[in-house]
């Protein structure tokens, strides 16, 4: 009988037990470490910034400007340290991101200065306690995790910015990408410049469509001098545009065909009998204005 | 249901107001063949502004009612088409090739008067 109570007992009480001094070790260990970053802020962060200076990060930034960004920096990363809650260091590190990401900072440059940081005050921590050897393995205990965390928080951080600005860039090529022109009455143009891809082809053709039935276009000239090249499926996207703008009663002329797209159309067997096709976009636009009906005469002729 | 054909002048209007089926499609056809003679018209003019869907029985349909139309004497303009529509028959590859086409009503009008040089 007595086996069992003894096991239950230790089962019970052993893991609690040292947990919650665990925790507590934990707690007073940090304080201890955050009372040392504070007092010896000025020199951590000099040798901080003189690290970064000589391992050539922030090269985009002066040396003024760095030292003002290592000291907010090592403050966000002290005050993280000390609360532990990591909200702030996120915000200043977004903050940070958006500021330095325009000026051509790279991901690997921002890693390395959070990454050093760590190193300087691993070292610090070192040399503190180098007598002590346990007290310093509680410290680093302690100090090590916190130090990841942060160190993660400011890099994803970054990085989430800089997929922030890139989708926003997308979003704004996509949307400066497929202009439909009104020229004349009845008449519209579509200059296309740059890789067609699916999406973007799906995107030209639901703009085109709708352009026509907004502006009651009788004629489109789509204007692909600007393309380089075109494949299979975007080919026959753009014969198919032709086709549905036929049904909405638009006449498609496409002008400005490579050589080189030519080419591809003819290799994939694209019927062109349904295209209507000029050399360049001048000619074009005179086709269109006939079909419309307008004559264009210089003015010493009309008079 | 039923759809409307109006007479105006030399030209039918024949106006879809909702989805059709395919028994609607067939009526409208009968209908159609019926009417042209009976008008002495010289045009149709189907709109399917109201229509969004199209599948290929609704487009052989029109097709067909097209090249019937013509070999009694008339045109027919087919008007209306939304774009959504137009690209998805593209893709499904219901063509209406030889079928003439045109924005809206007023459009396929416009486009019947200057070629018969009539006015209503």
């Amino acid at each position: 009988m007595a086996q069992p109570i003894t096991l239950d007992s230790l089962h019970a009480t052993g893991p609690m037990t040292s947990t919650r001094s665990h925790s507590e070790l934990t707690a007073e260990v940090l304080q201890e470490l955050v009372e040392h970053l504070r007092q010896n802020r000025t020199q951590l962060r000099e040798e901080w910034a003189r690290r970064i200076t000589e391992a050539r990060l922030l090269t985009a930034m002066t040396k003024e400007e760095i030292f003002v960004e290592a000291t907010s920096v090592y403050d966000n990363y002290v005050e993280a340290l000390a609360t532990g809650t990591f909200e702030a260091l996120q915000a200043y590190s977004r903050n940070l991101s958006e500021r330095i990401i325009p000026r051509g900072v790279e991901t690997h440059e921002v890693v390395g200065i959070v990454l050093l940081l760590r190193d300087v005050l691993a070292r610090s921590l070192f040399s503190k306690y180098q007598a002590d050897f346990t007290k310093l393995d509680r410290i680093l205990d302690a100090y090590e995790p916190a130090a990841n965390r942060i160190a993660n928080t400011v890099a994803v951080g970054f990085v989430q910015e800089r997929e922030r600005v890139i989708r926003q860039q997308q979003e704004a090529i996509r949307e400066l990408s497929t202009p439909v022109l009104q020229v004349r009455e009845r008449l519209l143009i579509l200059p296309i410049i740059g890789v067609i891809d699916p999406q973007r082809a799906r995107q030209l053709t639901e703009q085109l469509l709708r352009g026509i039935r907004t502006n009651r276009a009788k004629v489109v000239v789509i204007d692909i001098t600007g393309v380089a090249a075109m494949d299979a499926s975007v080919a026959n996207h753009l014969v198919q545009t032709v086709e549905a703008s036929r049904l909405l009663g638009a006449t498609v002329i496409v002008t400005g065909l490579s050589p080189e797209i030519a080419q591809t159309l003819v290799n994939i067997g694209v019927d062109l009998g349904k295209m209507n096709t000029v050399g360049d976009l001048q000619g074009g636009i005179e086709q269109a204005e006939r079909l419309l009906g307008y004559k264009v005469i210089p003015q010493t002729e009309a008079n | 249901m039923e759809v409307p054909i109006l007479k105006q002048g030399e030209i039918l209007i024949a106006t879809v107001q909702a989805a059709l089926t395919d028994s609607d499609l067939l009526q409208l056809r009968r209908a159609l063949e019926e009417k042209v003679a009976k008008a002495r018209a010289r045009a149709i003019i189907i709109d399917l502004t109201a229509m969004d869907v199209m599948d290929s029985f609704a487009s052989r349909t029109m097709r067909e009612v097209a090249h019937m139309i013509r070999l009694r004497g008339a045109e027919t303009v087919i008007v209306g088409i939304q774009p959504d529509v137009a690209f998805a028959m593209v893709q499904l590859g219901l063509s209406m090739g030889g079928v003439t086409t045109a924005l809206d009503l007023e459009e396929g009008l416009e486009y019947l008067h200057r070629k018969f040089r009539t006015i209503l």
